[in-house]
Order: structure tokens, then C-alpha cells, then sequence
């Protein structure tokens, strides 16, 4: 499994993306600069780390989706190539229209770094294909803008679409304002785009990928997309 | 000849404005009943070289879709004020 993590200058989740894909799953994992007009060849995942691209300034990942490497991450998801954007990854994505919405301030104006719980509602896609039906994760978040939003029509139809791949809930899986950290609109932690190839998240996978760490429920989603490489999963 | 353009970005309706709850808050608590709503936004100026004072405003504006303005959630002005 070939992974390129892109590095926008602020990122700082790539090195331990890199660490989780190696000891999870044995990839071969480069980090890959912003300023790269293409991406190294035969790579089979590209992922957006968390971080602080350009400071968060004007909009967060507004900047970094406007970068020389996105044309080319723009590109292989076209292609059908498979995306995940963790955290500022997936506030890039949004801003580069990858994915529908805008990712706003915390509905506490706080920055939030705790464990939560998110529910998997999809384990048919690249991402999730090796989670139960409605397993609940325990993963960390670590975010001031982490409040997914759409217009009311849109978001309906993100719902119709089944696009919601994560949703905060409660220890024991049950969506509740209370276990919906940020106040994200239908307590969406992570969604798809209509292909099924590219998702975005808040938590972060990487940081709850070995037990040392408190929870290995993040290697789900590195051996999900593992196992869909190995069989020729194509999207 | 430059132009001094400006840019107020602010926040759609219905866009939930955390800021401006907050601030609103903060307003009545310092005694100011007869606010009613705050909303907070962007103000952004450019210094653009241009042959006129429209093609400045349309480079503005431009430069708003393009990268300062996020449509899905913001409005914008754009003024060309010297």
C-alpha cells in the first residue's frame, strides 16, 4: 500500500500518520510537499493531515486548498483514487469542494482536544470496510473549527444520499446532544463524497491507532483500506 | 494607478455566527439592553494597480471568488474607496 501524506506549511499530524500506517498495516507512507506539482507515482491513498495549514488564517484550509499539490490530489480523486482528509485535511477538503460544506467554529468557541465516541453508519466504503454495522469508535479530537455545516436543502440531501460515514454518539452509539462536541449539524463526524472515494473526518485516526495510546480503533479505518487495496477495490 | 479597494466579508443568514453570539452575550451583560443581535465579519483591504477604478473593483471582486470568500456560507462587498 503506497501513501503520499501531503505537508502544508502549519500541517503537523503527517509524521504520525506516517507512523500509523506503517505499524498498522506495513504501508509505505511519503510525506509529500505542498509546493509538488505531481504526486509519486503509483500511490494508492493520499491523505490530508491535521494541523494548522497557513496558520488557520482567513478560513481554515482556505489557503491550502488554493496549493500547487491540490491540482493533483484534485486529479487522482477524479481518477478514482482514494482521499482522506483528518481534521484540517478535511477542512482542505471542503474548501476545495472535494466535499460539500464549510467546517465553522466550535458551538462552545473553544478549542476542543478529548476522546470521543463516533458511530460508523457506512461499512461499505474504502474507509470503513472492515467496521461493524453501527461499531462505535473511540478516537480524539483536537479542533476550534469543527462545526460541519451545510444549508438546510443541501444537508437533507446529504442525509437522502447516504453520505454520513460518522456521526458523534455516545459511548453506547446513540446520537445525543451531548455527545456531539462541536455542534455539527446532524452530529456528523466524517462524510463521503457521492463517488465513495474520498472522506473527510474531525477525529484523528492516527492518534488512536495502538493501544499505548488509549484506543486502537483508528487502525479500522488503516485496515480497512488495506484490505480494500489488496482486493482491487476500485471506485 | 492604485486603488485602494475594500472588502467586508460577512456571514450568510442562517450561517450559525458563534462570534457574534458570544459578543452579543458579553454586550449584555455590560448593561447594553437594547441590542438585540451582533454578527461578526471580515474586513479586508487591498492595494490593487489598476488602469481604472472598475477594473480594480473587478479585480476585487475576482480575487473574493476566487480564494477571500468562501460562497457557501459568506456575502461580500467590495467598495473602491480611493
Amino acid at each position: 500500500m503506497r501513501v503520499a501524506v501531503i505537508v502544508f506549511p502549519g500541517s503537523n499530524c503527517d509524521r504520525d500518520v506516517v507512523h500509523s500506517l506503517e505499524t498498522t498495516v506495513g504501508a509505505e507512507a511519503e510525506r509529500v510537499w505542498y509546493e509538488s506539482h505531481d504526486l509519486p507515482r503509483e500511490v494508492e491513498l493520499v491523505v490530508l493531515p491535521g494541523g494548522f495549514s497557513y496558520g488557520d488564517y482567513l478560513r481554515c484550509g482556505a489557503m491550502a486548498a488554493r496549493t500547487p499539490v491540490m491540482d493533483s490530489v484534485r486529479r487522482f480523486a477524479e481518477n478514482g483514487g482514494l482521499v482522506l482528509g483528518i481534521c484540517n485535511g478535511f477542512q482542505v477538503l471542503t474548501e476545495s469542494h472535494l466535499l460539500p460544506g464549510a467546517i465553522l467554529a466550535n458551538r462552545s468557541l473553544t478549542f476542543l482536544c478529548k476522546n470521543c465516541t463516533i458511530r460508523v453508519e457506512r461499512n461499505d466504503t474504502p474507509f470503513t470496510a472492515l467496521c461493524a454495522p453501527n461499531q462505535v469508535l473511540q478516537m480524539p479530537i483536537a479542533h476550534h473549527e469543527g462545526l460541519f455545516f451545510l444549508p438546510e436543502a443541501q444537508m437533507q440531501r446529504l442525509e437522502r444520499e447516504n453520505r454520513i460515514v460518522f456521526r458523534y454518539c455516545s459511548p453506547e452509539g446513540e446520537t445525543q446532544d451531548a455527545y456531539n462536541p462541536n455542534g455539527s449539524m446532524g452530529h456528523v463526524a466524517g462524510i463521503v463524497n457521492e463517488r465513495g472515494n474520498v472522506l473527510g473526518l474531525m477525529p484523528h485516526p492516527e492518534r488512536a491507532s495502538e493501544r499505548i495510546l488509549g484506543s486502537a480503533d483508528g487502525a479500522f479505518i488503516w485496515n480497512s483500506l488495506h484490505s480494500w487495496l489488496e482486493e482491487g477495490g476500485h471506485r | 494607478m492604485k486603488y485602494t479597494v475594500d472588502v467586508l466579508i460577512y456571514l450568510k443568514e442562517g450561517v450559525l455566527d458563534t462570534q457574534g453570539k458570544a459578543v452579543s452575550q458579553s454586550l449584555h451583560r455590560l448593561g447594553f439592553d437594547q441590542l438585540d443581535d451582533v454578527r461578526v465579519g471580515k474586513y479586508i483591504q487591498l492595494a490593487i494597480n489598476a488602469q481604472s477604478a472598475e477594473e480594480a473593483k473587478t479585480l476585487g471582486e475576482k480575487m473574493c471568488s476566487e480564494l477571500l470568500v468562501n460562497e457557501l456560507i459568506e456575502d461580500f462587498d467590495v467598495k473602491v474607496v480611493d
